[in-house]
Protein backbone atom coordinates (compact mmCIF):
# COMPACT_ATOMS: atom_id res chain seq x y z
CA UNK A 1 0.00 0.00 0.00
CA UNK A 2 1.21 3.45 -0.85
CA UNK A 3 -0.27 6.82 -1.68
CA UNK A 4 1.21 9.44 -3.96
CA UNK A 5 -0.28 12.86 -4.50
CA UNK A 6 1.03 15.09 -7.27
CA UNK A 7 0.41 18.81 -7.47
CA UNK A 8 -3.24 18.65 -6.45
CA UNK A 9 -5.42 21.72 -7.02
CA UNK A 10 -9.06 22.00 -5.95
CA UNK A 11 -11.34 25.04 -6.18
CA UNK A 12 -14.67 25.38 -4.38
CA UNK A 13 -17.51 27.27 -6.08
CA UNK A 14 -15.58 27.98 -9.26
CA UNK A 15 -16.97 30.90 -11.23
CA UNK A 16 -19.08 32.24 -8.35
CA UNK A 17 -18.20 35.15 -6.08
CA UNK A 18 -17.58 32.58 -3.34
CA UNK A 19 -14.71 30.92 -5.22
CA UNK A 20 -11.95 29.62 -2.93
CA UNK A 21 -8.80 27.72 -3.74
CA UNK A 22 -8.96 24.95 -1.14
CA UNK A 23 -5.91 23.06 -2.42
CA UNK A 24 -3.14 24.94 -4.16
CA UNK A 25 -0.56 22.47 -5.43
CA UNK A 26 -0.30 19.73 -2.81
CA UNK A 27 2.21 16.91 -3.27
CA UNK A 28 2.94 14.13 -0.80
CA UNK A 29 4.00 10.52 -0.63
CA UNK A 30 2.96 7.99 2.02
CA UNK A 31 4.59 4.59 2.45
CA UNK A 32 3.13 1.32 3.66
CA UNK A 33 2.42 1.11 7.39
CA UNK A 34 3.01 4.77 8.14
CA UNK A 35 0.95 6.75 10.60
CA UNK A 36 0.69 10.23 9.16
CA UNK A 37 -0.36 13.28 11.13
CA UNK A 38 -2.07 16.03 9.14
CA UNK A 39 -2.21 19.33 10.99
CA UNK A 40 -3.37 22.79 10.04
CA UNK A 41 -5.66 25.60 10.98
CA UNK A 42 -9.41 25.37 10.27
CA UNK A 43 -9.90 25.92 6.55
CA UNK A 44 -6.32 25.03 5.63
CA UNK A 45 -7.49 22.27 3.28
CA UNK A 46 -6.91 19.12 5.36
CA UNK A 47 -10.41 17.72 4.97
CA UNK A 48 -10.49 18.61 1.27
CA UNK A 49 -7.19 16.82 0.75
CA UNK A 50 -8.25 13.55 2.35
CA UNK A 51 -11.51 13.51 0.39
CA UNK A 52 -9.39 13.26 -2.75
CA UNK A 53 -7.68 10.14 -1.48
CA UNK A 54 -10.75 7.96 -1.98
CA UNK A 55 -12.16 9.77 -4.96
CA UNK A 56 -15.07 11.52 -3.23
CA UNK A 57 -13.77 14.80 -4.61
CA UNK A 58 -12.19 15.18 -8.03
CA UNK A 59 -9.33 17.63 -8.39
CA UNK A 60 -9.24 20.54 -10.83
CA UNK A 61 -5.72 19.45 -11.71
CA UNK A 62 -3.08 17.12 -10.31
CA UNK A 63 -3.09 13.38 -9.75
CA UNK A 64 -3.56 10.86 -6.95
CA UNK A 65 -2.07 7.36 -7.06
CA UNK A 66 -3.08 4.60 -4.68
CA UNK A 67 -0.81 1.58 -4.94
CA UNK A 68 0.57 2.88 -8.22
CA UNK A 69 -2.76 3.16 -10.02
CA UNK A 70 -4.11 6.59 -10.78
CA UNK A 71 -7.50 7.10 -9.14
CA UNK A 72 -7.93 10.57 -10.64
CA UNK A 73 -7.86 9.12 -14.17
CA UNK A 74 -11.06 9.41 -16.18
CA UNK A 75 -13.31 6.41 -15.64
CA UNK A 76 -11.18 4.98 -12.81
CA UNK A 77 -13.11 2.36 -10.80
CA UNK A 78 -13.83 3.92 -7.44
CA UNK A 79 -16.12 1.40 -5.76
CA UNK A 80 -13.29 -1.07 -5.20
CA UNK A 81 -11.10 1.74 -4.00
CA UNK A 82 -13.61 2.99 -1.44
CA UNK A 83 -13.72 -0.48 0.09
CA UNK A 84 -10.02 -0.31 0.73
CA UNK A 85 -9.94 3.21 2.11
CA UNK A 86 -11.86 3.84 5.30
CA UNK A 87 -12.70 7.49 5.71
CA UNK A 88 -14.04 8.72 9.01
CA UNK A 89 -15.44 12.24 8.82
CA UNK A 90 -15.65 14.81 11.57
CA UNK A 91 -18.35 14.06 14.12
CA UNK A 92 -19.05 10.67 12.51
CA UNK A 93 -21.73 9.85 15.08
CA UNK A 94 -24.11 11.99 13.00
CA UNK A 95 -24.07 9.33 10.28
CA UNK A 96 -25.50 6.58 12.54
CA UNK A 97 -28.95 5.59 11.37
CA UNK A 98 -29.85 1.97 12.13
CA UNK A 99 -32.03 0.59 14.92
CA UNK A 100 -29.17 -1.21 16.62
CA UNK A 101 -25.43 -0.73 16.85
CA UNK A 102 -25.02 -4.18 15.31
CA UNK A 103 -26.99 -3.27 12.19
CA UNK A 104 -25.19 0.03 11.84
CA UNK A 105 -21.74 -1.53 12.02
CA UNK A 106 -22.93 -4.21 9.58
CA UNK A 107 -24.00 -1.55 7.02
CA UNK A 108 -20.56 -1.43 5.39
CA UNK A 109 -19.91 -5.18 5.19
CA UNK A 110 -23.43 -5.85 3.85
CA UNK A 111 -22.87 -3.21 1.14
CA UNK A 112 -19.83 -5.25 0.18
CA UNK A 113 -22.18 -8.20 -0.33
CA UNK A 114 -20.54 -10.41 2.29
CA UNK A 115 -22.24 -13.49 3.73
CA UNK A 116 -24.05 -13.25 7.04
CA UNK A 117 -21.38 -15.29 8.84
CA UNK A 118 -18.60 -13.12 7.44
CA UNK A 119 -20.52 -9.95 8.32
CA UNK A 120 -21.10 -11.19 11.87
CA UNK A 121 -17.43 -11.92 12.30
CA UNK A 122 -16.49 -8.48 11.01
CA UNK A 123 -18.97 -6.71 13.26
CA UNK A 124 -17.61 -8.47 16.32
CA UNK A 125 -14.04 -7.75 15.32
CA UNK A 126 -14.73 -4.08 14.55
CA UNK A 127 -16.59 -3.51 17.80
CA UNK A 128 -13.78 -5.16 19.72
CA UNK A 129 -11.15 -3.00 18.00
CA UNK A 130 -13.18 0.15 18.59
CA UNK A 131 -13.46 -0.73 22.28
CA UNK A 132 -17.19 -1.47 22.43
CA UNK A 133 -18.43 -4.41 24.46
CA UNK A 134 -20.34 -6.66 22.06
CA UNK A 135 -22.66 -8.26 24.61
CA UNK A 136 -23.86 -5.03 26.17
CA UNK A 137 -23.80 -2.68 23.16
CA UNK A 138 -24.64 -4.65 20.01
CA UNK A 139 -28.42 -4.74 20.44
CA UNK A 140 -28.84 -1.22 21.78
CA UNK A 141 -29.99 1.72 19.69
CA UNK A 142 -27.00 3.83 18.70
CA UNK A 143 -28.96 6.90 19.75
CA UNK A 144 -29.07 5.91 23.42
CA UNK A 145 -25.30 5.57 23.72
CA UNK A 146 -23.10 8.19 25.34
CA UNK A 147 -21.18 10.62 23.12
CA UNK A 148 -17.94 8.67 23.39
CA UNK A 149 -19.66 5.35 22.66
CA UNK A 150 -21.50 6.80 19.66
CA UNK A 151 -18.15 7.89 18.26
CA UNK A 152 -16.73 4.41 18.85
CA UNK A 153 -19.75 2.84 17.14
CA UNK A 154 -19.19 5.08 14.11
CA UNK A 155 -15.50 4.15 14.06
CA UNK A 156 -16.45 0.47 14.24
CA UNK A 157 -18.68 1.05 11.20
CA UNK A 158 -15.62 2.08 9.20
CA UNK A 159 -13.31 -0.58 10.66
CA UNK A 160 -15.81 -3.26 9.64
CA UNK A 161 -14.87 -2.48 6.04
CA UNK A 162 -11.36 -3.74 6.92
CA UNK A 163 -9.69 -0.85 5.12
CA UNK A 164 -6.06 -0.91 4.02
CA UNK A 165 -5.88 2.80 4.57
CA UNK A 166 -7.69 4.44 7.47
CA UNK A 167 -8.26 8.19 7.40
CA UNK A 168 -9.65 9.88 10.51
CA UNK A 169 -10.72 13.53 10.52
CA UNK A 170 -10.36 14.78 14.09
CA UNK A 171 -11.60 11.57 15.68
CA UNK A 172 -11.30 12.90 19.23
CA UNK A 173 -12.91 16.34 18.74
CA UNK A 174 -15.46 17.20 21.40
CA UNK A 175 -15.02 14.05 23.48
CA UNK A 176 -14.20 13.64 27.16
CA UNK A 177 -10.55 12.91 28.04
CA UNK A 178 -11.16 9.22 28.70
CA UNK A 179 -12.83 8.61 25.34
CA UNK A 180 -10.08 10.62 23.67
CA UNK A 181 -7.33 8.46 25.10
CA UNK A 182 -9.39 5.31 24.34
CA UNK A 183 -9.56 6.26 20.69
CA UNK A 184 -5.89 7.13 20.43
CA UNK A 185 -4.92 3.86 22.14
CA UNK A 186 -7.18 2.08 19.66
CA UNK A 187 -5.31 3.70 16.77
CA UNK A 188 -2.01 2.47 18.20
CA UNK A 189 -3.44 -1.05 18.51
CA UNK A 190 -4.87 -1.17 15.00
CA UNK A 191 -1.60 -0.03 13.63
CA UNK A 192 0.36 -2.68 15.51
CA UNK A 193 -2.03 -5.51 14.65
CA UNK A 194 -2.82 -4.57 11.05
CA UNK A 195 0.12 -2.54 9.77
CA UNK A 196 -2.16 -0.35 7.65
CA UNK A 197 -1.64 3.26 6.64
CA UNK A 198 -3.36 5.60 9.07
CA UNK A 199 -3.84 9.29 8.36
CA UNK A 200 -4.83 11.27 11.41
CA UNK A 201 -6.12 14.83 11.10
CA UNK A 202 -5.80 16.64 14.39
CA UNK A 203 -5.19 19.96 16.10
CA UNK A 204 -3.74 18.23 19.10
CA UNK A 205 0.03 18.38 18.78
CA UNK A 206 0.57 16.11 21.77
CA UNK A 207 -1.36 13.33 20.05
CA UNK A 208 0.65 13.92 16.89
CA UNK A 209 3.95 13.82 18.76
CA UNK A 210 3.02 10.58 20.45
CA UNK A 211 1.59 8.70 17.47
CA UNK A 212 2.78 10.03 14.12
CA UNK A 213 5.73 8.79 12.09
CA UNK A 214 5.60 11.86 9.94
CA UNK A 215 3.63 15.08 10.13
CA UNK A 216 2.37 17.31 7.32
CA UNK A 217 1.39 20.84 8.25
CA UNK A 218 -0.98 22.62 5.88
CA UNK A 219 -1.77 26.25 5.47
CA UNK A 220 -3.92 27.99 2.83
CA UNK A 221 -4.14 24.86 0.70
CA UNK A 222 -0.42 24.13 0.67
CA UNK A 223 1.85 21.85 2.67
CA UNK A 224 4.14 24.21 4.51
CA UNK A 225 6.07 21.82 6.76
CA UNK A 226 6.61 18.08 6.63
CA UNK A 227 8.83 15.47 8.23
CA UNK A 228 9.24 13.43 11.40
CA UNK A 229 7.74 15.03 14.54
CA UNK A 230 11.19 16.02 15.85
CA UNK A 231 11.85 18.07 12.70
CA UNK A 232 8.45 19.66 12.43
CA UNK A 233 8.30 20.58 16.10
CA UNK A 234 11.74 22.21 15.94
CA UNK A 235 10.04 25.00 13.92
CA UNK A 236 8.07 26.43 16.82
CA UNK A 237 7.97 30.00 15.51
CA UNK A 238 6.66 28.98 12.08
CA UNK A 239 4.00 26.76 13.64
CA UNK A 240 2.85 29.57 15.88
CA UNK A 241 2.75 31.85 12.83
CA UNK A 242 0.22 29.44 11.31
CA UNK A 243 -1.94 29.54 14.41
CA UNK A 244 -0.68 26.17 15.62
CA UNK A 245 1.42 25.30 18.63
CA UNK A 246 3.94 22.81 19.92
CA UNK A 247 3.29 19.78 22.10
CA UNK A 248 3.10 20.94 25.72
CA UNK A 249 6.39 19.30 26.64
CA UNK A 250 8.28 20.70 23.64
CA UNK A 251 6.92 24.18 24.36
CA UNK A 252 8.11 23.97 27.95
CA UNK A 253 11.59 22.77 26.92
CA UNK A 254 11.82 25.66 24.44
CA UNK A 255 10.99 28.10 27.24
CA UNK A 256 13.66 26.58 29.49
CA UNK A 257 16.21 26.85 26.70
CA UNK A 258 15.34 30.50 26.21
CA UNK A 259 16.25 31.02 29.85
CA UNK A 260 19.65 29.44 29.42
CA UNK A 261 19.10 25.78 30.25
CA UNK A 262 21.20 23.68 27.85
CA UNK A 263 18.85 20.76 27.40
CA UNK A 264 19.89 18.25 24.77
CA UNK A 265 17.76 16.51 22.20
CA UNK A 266 14.20 17.32 21.24
CA UNK A 267 11.82 15.70 23.71
CA UNK A 268 8.21 15.85 22.51
CA UNK A 269 6.35 13.88 25.15
CA UNK A 270 6.18 14.43 28.90
CA UNK A 271 8.16 11.27 29.60
CA UNK A 272 10.94 12.25 27.23
CA UNK A 273 10.99 15.77 28.66
CA UNK A 274 11.32 14.39 32.18
CA UNK A 275 14.34 12.32 31.17
CA UNK A 276 15.95 15.22 29.32
CA UNK A 277 15.51 17.62 32.24
CA UNK A 278 16.82 15.04 34.63
CA UNK A 279 19.90 14.57 32.42
CA UNK A 280 20.42 18.30 32.26
CA UNK A 281 20.19 18.72 36.04
CA UNK A 282 22.63 15.87 36.64
CA UNK A 283 25.16 17.27 34.18
CA UNK A 284 24.81 20.69 35.74
CA UNK A 285 25.52 19.24 39.15
CA UNK A 286 28.47 17.22 37.80
CA UNK A 287 30.30 20.31 36.52
CA UNK A 288 30.33 22.96 39.19
CA UNK B 1 -24.89 19.58 -8.63
CA UNK B 2 -27.10 20.91 -5.83
CA UNK B 3 -24.91 23.99 -5.73
CA UNK B 4 -25.76 24.91 -9.35
CA UNK B 5 -29.21 26.16 -8.39
CA UNK B 6 -28.90 29.91 -8.14
CA UNK B 7 -32.58 30.83 -7.73
CA UNK B 8 -32.89 32.57 -4.40
CA UNK B 9 -29.14 33.06 -4.14
CA UNK B 10 -27.56 36.35 -3.15
CA UNK B 11 -24.83 37.93 -5.24
CA UNK B 12 -22.76 40.14 -2.95
CA UNK B 13 -22.27 43.66 -4.21
CA UNK B 14 -22.64 47.30 -3.39
CA UNK B 15 -24.45 48.67 -6.42
CA UNK B 16 -27.25 51.18 -6.52
CA UNK B 17 -29.72 48.29 -6.89
CA UNK B 18 -28.24 46.45 -3.91
CA UNK B 19 -28.67 49.47 -1.69
CA UNK B 20 -32.32 50.17 -2.50
CA UNK B 21 -34.88 49.73 0.23
CA UNK B 22 -35.92 46.04 0.18
CA UNK B 23 -39.59 47.01 0.50
CA UNK B 24 -39.36 48.97 -2.72
CA UNK B 25 -37.59 46.09 -4.45
CA UNK B 26 -40.23 43.57 -3.37
CA UNK B 27 -43.05 45.80 -4.57
CA UNK B 28 -41.16 46.54 -7.79
CA UNK B 29 -40.64 42.84 -8.47
CA UNK B 30 -44.34 42.14 -7.90
CA UNK B 31 -45.35 45.03 -10.13
CA UNK B 32 -42.93 43.85 -12.81
CA UNK B 33 -44.45 40.37 -12.73
CA UNK B 34 -47.99 41.75 -12.97
CA UNK B 35 -46.90 43.98 -15.85
CA UNK B 36 -45.58 40.95 -17.71
CA UNK B 37 -49.07 39.47 -17.61
CA UNK B 38 -50.72 42.73 -18.68
CA UNK B 39 -48.48 43.18 -21.71
CA UNK B 40 -50.05 41.77 -24.87
CA UNK B 41 -47.42 42.16 -27.57
CA UNK B 42 -43.72 42.07 -28.28
CA UNK B 43 -43.31 45.83 -28.23
CA UNK B 44 -44.31 45.72 -24.56
CA UNK B 45 -41.89 42.89 -23.91
CA UNK B 46 -39.12 44.78 -25.62
CA UNK B 47 -39.77 47.63 -23.20
CA UNK B 48 -39.79 45.26 -20.21
CA UNK B 49 -36.60 43.57 -21.41
CA UNK B 50 -34.93 46.94 -21.84
CA UNK B 51 -35.94 48.03 -18.33
CA UNK B 52 -34.69 44.72 -16.93
CA UNK B 53 -31.43 44.91 -18.87
CA UNK B 54 -30.73 48.41 -17.58
CA UNK B 55 -31.44 47.31 -13.99
CA UNK B 56 -29.17 44.26 -14.37
CA UNK B 57 -26.42 46.45 -15.80
CA UNK B 58 -26.70 48.84 -12.85
CA UNK B 59 -26.72 45.95 -10.37
CA UNK B 60 -23.42 44.65 -11.82
CA UNK B 61 -24.57 41.05 -11.39
CA UNK B 62 -22.77 39.17 -14.20
CA UNK B 63 -25.20 38.06 -16.91
CA UNK B 64 -23.61 34.60 -16.88
CA UNK B 65 -24.52 34.24 -13.23
CA UNK B 66 -28.14 35.12 -13.97
CA UNK B 67 -28.34 32.76 -16.93
CA UNK B 68 -27.06 29.93 -14.77
CA UNK B 69 -30.20 30.39 -12.69
CA UNK B 70 -32.26 29.95 -15.87
CA UNK B 71 -30.52 26.65 -16.57
CA UNK B 72 -32.29 25.04 -13.62
CA UNK B 73 -35.71 25.75 -15.11
CA UNK B 74 -34.63 25.22 -18.72
CA UNK B 75 -36.86 22.14 -18.91
CA UNK B 76 -39.94 24.14 -17.92
CA UNK B 77 -39.20 26.77 -20.56
CA UNK B 78 -38.72 24.15 -23.28
CA UNK B 79 -41.89 22.37 -22.15
CA UNK B 80 -43.98 25.55 -22.30
CA UNK B 81 -42.47 26.50 -25.64
CA UNK B 82 -43.14 23.12 -27.27
CA UNK B 83 -46.66 22.75 -25.92
CA UNK B 84 -47.64 26.22 -27.12
CA UNK B 85 -46.05 25.66 -30.49
CA UNK B 86 -47.92 22.44 -31.27
CA UNK B 87 -51.20 22.91 -29.43
CA UNK B 88 -52.45 26.15 -30.92
CA UNK B 89 -54.90 26.09 -33.82
CA UNK B 90 -54.48 28.43 -36.74
CA UNK B 91 -52.80 29.00 -40.07
CA UNK B 92 -50.43 26.08 -40.81
CA UNK B 93 -46.79 27.00 -41.28
CA UNK B 94 -45.24 23.51 -41.64
CA UNK B 95 -45.62 19.93 -40.38
CA UNK B 96 -43.26 17.77 -38.35
CA UNK B 97 -44.66 14.27 -38.75
CA UNK B 98 -48.14 14.23 -37.22
CA UNK B 99 -47.53 17.57 -35.48
CA UNK B 100 -48.52 20.83 -37.05
CA UNK B 101 -46.84 24.12 -36.35
CA UNK B 102 -49.16 27.05 -36.87
CA UNK B 103 -48.37 30.70 -37.25
CA UNK B 104 -50.33 31.46 -34.09
CA UNK B 105 -48.65 28.56 -32.27
CA UNK B 106 -45.17 29.83 -33.06
CA UNK B 107 -46.19 33.33 -31.98
CA UNK B 108 -47.67 31.99 -28.73
CA UNK B 109 -44.63 29.84 -28.03
CA UNK B 110 -42.25 32.76 -28.48
CA UNK B 111 -44.56 34.99 -26.45
CA UNK B 112 -44.86 32.57 -23.52
CA UNK B 113 -41.14 31.73 -23.61
CA UNK B 114 -40.23 35.41 -23.44
CA UNK B 115 -42.68 35.96 -20.62
CA UNK B 116 -41.24 33.07 -18.61
CA UNK B 117 -37.63 34.14 -19.11
CA UNK B 118 -38.40 37.74 -18.15
CA UNK B 119 -40.44 36.55 -15.18
CA UNK B 120 -37.65 34.44 -13.78
CA UNK B 121 -34.88 36.91 -14.46
CA UNK B 122 -36.90 39.72 -12.92
CA UNK B 123 -37.71 37.85 -9.74
CA UNK B 124 -34.26 36.35 -9.36
CA UNK B 125 -32.78 39.84 -9.65
CA UNK B 126 -34.64 40.62 -6.42
CA UNK B 127 -32.98 37.81 -4.46
CA UNK B 128 -29.64 38.27 -6.20
CA UNK B 129 -29.35 41.86 -5.07
CA UNK B 130 -31.01 41.62 -1.65
CA UNK B 131 -29.52 39.85 1.36
CA UNK B 132 -31.99 37.27 2.71
CA UNK B 133 -32.12 39.10 6.02
CA UNK B 134 -33.00 42.42 4.33
CA UNK B 135 -35.55 40.61 2.19
CA UNK B 136 -37.39 39.23 5.19
CA UNK B 137 -37.09 42.59 6.98
CA UNK B 138 -38.79 44.14 3.99
CA UNK B 139 -41.52 41.50 3.94
CA UNK B 140 -42.14 41.93 7.64
CA UNK B 141 -42.49 45.65 7.20
CA UNK B 142 -44.84 45.23 4.22
CA UNK B 143 -46.99 42.74 6.15
CA UNK B 144 -47.24 44.97 9.22
CA UNK B 145 -50.52 46.64 8.19
CA UNK B 146 -52.16 43.20 8.11
CA UNK B 147 -51.28 42.74 11.79
CA UNK B 148 -54.62 44.32 12.67
CA UNK B 149 -56.28 41.39 10.89
CA UNK B 150 -54.32 38.97 13.06
CA UNK B 151 -51.48 38.23 10.66
CA UNK B 152 -48.35 37.47 12.75
CA UNK B 153 -46.02 39.38 10.44
CA UNK B 154 -42.91 39.19 12.61
CA UNK B 155 -43.30 35.48 13.27
CA UNK B 156 -43.80 34.74 9.57
CA UNK B 157 -40.75 36.80 8.68
CA UNK B 158 -38.68 35.08 11.37
CA UNK B 159 -39.73 31.67 10.09
CA UNK B 160 -38.71 32.68 6.61
CA UNK B 161 -35.37 34.06 7.81
CA UNK B 162 -34.60 30.83 9.62
CA UNK B 163 -35.67 28.67 6.71
CA UNK B 164 -33.51 30.66 4.27
CA UNK B 165 -30.60 30.67 6.69
CA UNK B 166 -30.65 26.89 7.09
CA UNK B 167 -31.08 25.83 3.47
CA UNK B 168 -27.31 25.92 2.82
CA UNK B 169 -26.64 24.30 6.20
CA UNK B 170 -28.93 21.39 5.43
CA UNK B 171 -27.52 21.04 1.92
CA UNK B 172 -24.05 20.86 3.40
CA UNK B 173 -25.23 18.35 5.97
CA UNK B 174 -26.78 16.19 3.23
CA UNK B 175 -23.56 16.37 1.26
CA UNK B 176 -21.54 15.30 4.30
CA UNK B 177 -23.83 12.39 5.18
CA UNK B 178 -23.85 11.17 1.57
CA UNK B 179 -20.07 11.22 1.51
CA UNK B 180 -19.83 9.41 4.83
CA UNK B 181 -22.26 6.68 3.76
CA UNK B 182 -20.64 6.24 0.37
CA UNK B 183 -17.32 5.82 2.21
CA UNK B 184 -19.05 2.82 3.83
CA UNK B 185 -19.93 1.43 0.43
CA UNK B 186 -23.44 2.85 0.09
CA UNK B 187 -24.58 3.24 -3.50
CA UNK B 188 -27.11 5.94 -4.39
CA UNK B 189 -26.88 5.82 -8.15
CA UNK B 190 -27.78 2.33 -9.31
CA UNK B 191 -30.54 -0.21 -8.82
CA UNK B 192 -34.30 -0.14 -9.27
CA UNK B 193 -36.48 2.73 -8.08
CA UNK B 194 -37.51 0.85 -4.94
CA UNK B 195 -33.93 -0.05 -4.19
CA UNK B 196 -32.83 3.52 -4.65
CA UNK B 197 -35.59 4.75 -2.35
CA UNK B 198 -34.49 2.22 0.27
CA UNK B 199 -30.93 3.44 -0.12
CA UNK B 200 -32.05 6.90 0.92
CA UNK B 201 -32.78 5.73 4.48
CA UNK B 202 -29.11 6.00 5.54
CA UNK B 203 -29.22 9.65 4.42
CA UNK B 204 -32.67 10.67 5.60
CA UNK B 205 -32.47 9.33 9.15
CA UNK B 206 -29.24 11.18 10.03
CA UNK B 207 -30.50 14.27 8.17
CA UNK B 208 -33.71 14.43 10.21
CA UNK B 209 -31.79 13.90 13.42
CA UNK B 210 -29.43 16.71 12.44
CA UNK B 211 -32.33 19.01 11.56
CA UNK B 212 -33.98 18.43 14.93
CA UNK B 213 -30.68 18.93 16.74
CA UNK B 214 -30.02 22.18 14.88
CA UNK B 215 -33.56 23.40 15.60
CA UNK B 216 -33.21 22.61 19.27
CA UNK B 217 -29.83 24.33 19.55
CA UNK B 218 -31.14 27.37 17.70
CA UNK B 219 -34.22 27.60 19.92
CA UNK B 220 -32.06 27.39 23.01
CA UNK B 221 -29.66 30.03 21.72
CA UNK B 222 -32.56 32.35 20.91
CA UNK B 223 -34.15 31.90 24.32
CA UNK B 224 -30.82 32.39 26.03
CA UNK B 225 -30.76 35.79 24.35
CA UNK B 226 -34.29 36.54 25.56
CA UNK B 227 -36.07 36.27 22.23
CA UNK B 228 -39.78 36.60 22.82
CA UNK B 229 -41.34 37.41 19.48
CA UNK B 230 -41.82 40.62 17.60
CA UNK B 231 -43.54 42.83 20.16
CA UNK B 232 -41.42 45.80 21.21
CA UNK B 233 -38.46 44.48 19.23
CA UNK B 234 -36.04 47.06 17.88
CA UNK B 235 -33.61 46.44 15.07
CA UNK B 236 -30.02 47.24 14.23
CA UNK B 237 -30.75 48.30 10.66
CA UNK B 238 -33.91 50.36 10.45
CA UNK B 239 -35.46 50.43 7.01
CA UNK B 240 -35.50 53.96 5.67
CA UNK B 241 -37.00 55.21 2.45
CA UNK B 242 -34.31 57.49 0.98
CA UNK B 243 -34.07 59.85 -1.94
CA UNK B 244 -32.62 57.15 -4.19
CA UNK B 245 -35.59 54.93 -3.36
CA UNK B 246 -37.94 57.73 -4.39
CA UNK B 247 -35.98 58.15 -7.61
CA UNK B 248 -36.19 54.43 -8.32
CA UNK B 249 -39.92 54.45 -7.55
CA UNK B 250 -40.38 57.33 -10.01
CA UNK B 251 -38.53 55.39 -12.71
CA UNK B 252 -40.71 52.38 -11.97
CA UNK B 253 -43.86 54.50 -12.28
CA UNK B 254 -42.59 55.85 -15.60
CA UNK B 255 -42.10 52.27 -16.81
CA UNK B 256 -45.64 51.31 -15.82
CA UNK B 257 -47.02 54.43 -17.52
CA UNK B 258 -45.14 53.62 -20.74
CA UNK B 259 -46.35 50.03 -20.73
CA UNK B 260 -49.93 51.20 -20.12
CA UNK B 261 -49.70 53.76 -22.94
CA UNK B 262 -48.28 51.15 -25.26
CA UNK B 263 -51.19 48.87 -24.50
CA UNK B 264 -53.82 51.54 -25.00
CA UNK B 265 -52.33 52.87 -28.20
CA UNK B 266 -51.12 49.54 -29.56
CA UNK B 267 -53.33 49.81 -32.65
CA UNK B 268 -52.09 53.28 -33.45
CA UNK B 269 -48.48 52.09 -33.09
CA UNK B 270 -49.09 49.16 -35.41
CA UNK B 271 -50.77 51.45 -37.89
CA UNK B 272 -47.77 53.76 -37.74
CA UNK B 273 -45.37 50.82 -38.23
CA UNK B 274 -47.35 49.78 -41.31
CA UNK B 275 -46.97 53.18 -42.88
CA UNK B 276 -43.15 53.02 -42.64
Amino acid sequence: MSIRVEDLVYVYGEGTPYETRALDGVSMEIEDGELIGLAGHTGSGKSTLVQHLNGILRPKSGRVFVDGSEITARGAKLTGLRRRIGLLFQYPEYQLFEETVYKDVAFGPSNLGLSEAETDQRVREAMFLAGLDFESAAQRSPFELSGGQKRKAAIAGVLAMRPDILILDEPTAGLDPKSQSDILRMLGNIRKSRGIIIILISHNMDDMARLADRIFVMEKGRIELSGPPEDVFSRGAELRGMGLGLPEAAGMIDMMRDRGAEIEGRPLTLDAAELAIDRYLRSKRARP
Amino acid sequence: MIRDITIGQYYPGDSWVHRLDPRLKIVAALVFIVTLFVIRDFIGYAMAALALAVTIAISRVPLGFMLRGLKAIFVIIVFTFTLNMFMTDGETLFDIGPLTVTREGLYNALFMGTRLVLLIMGSSLLTLTTKPIRLTDGMESLMKPFGALGLPSHELAMMMTIALRFIPTLLEETDKIMKAQSARGADFESGSVIRRARNLVPILVPLFISAFRIAQELAMAMEARCYRGGEGRTRLHELRFRARDAAAAALGALFIALVALERVFADTIYGFLHII
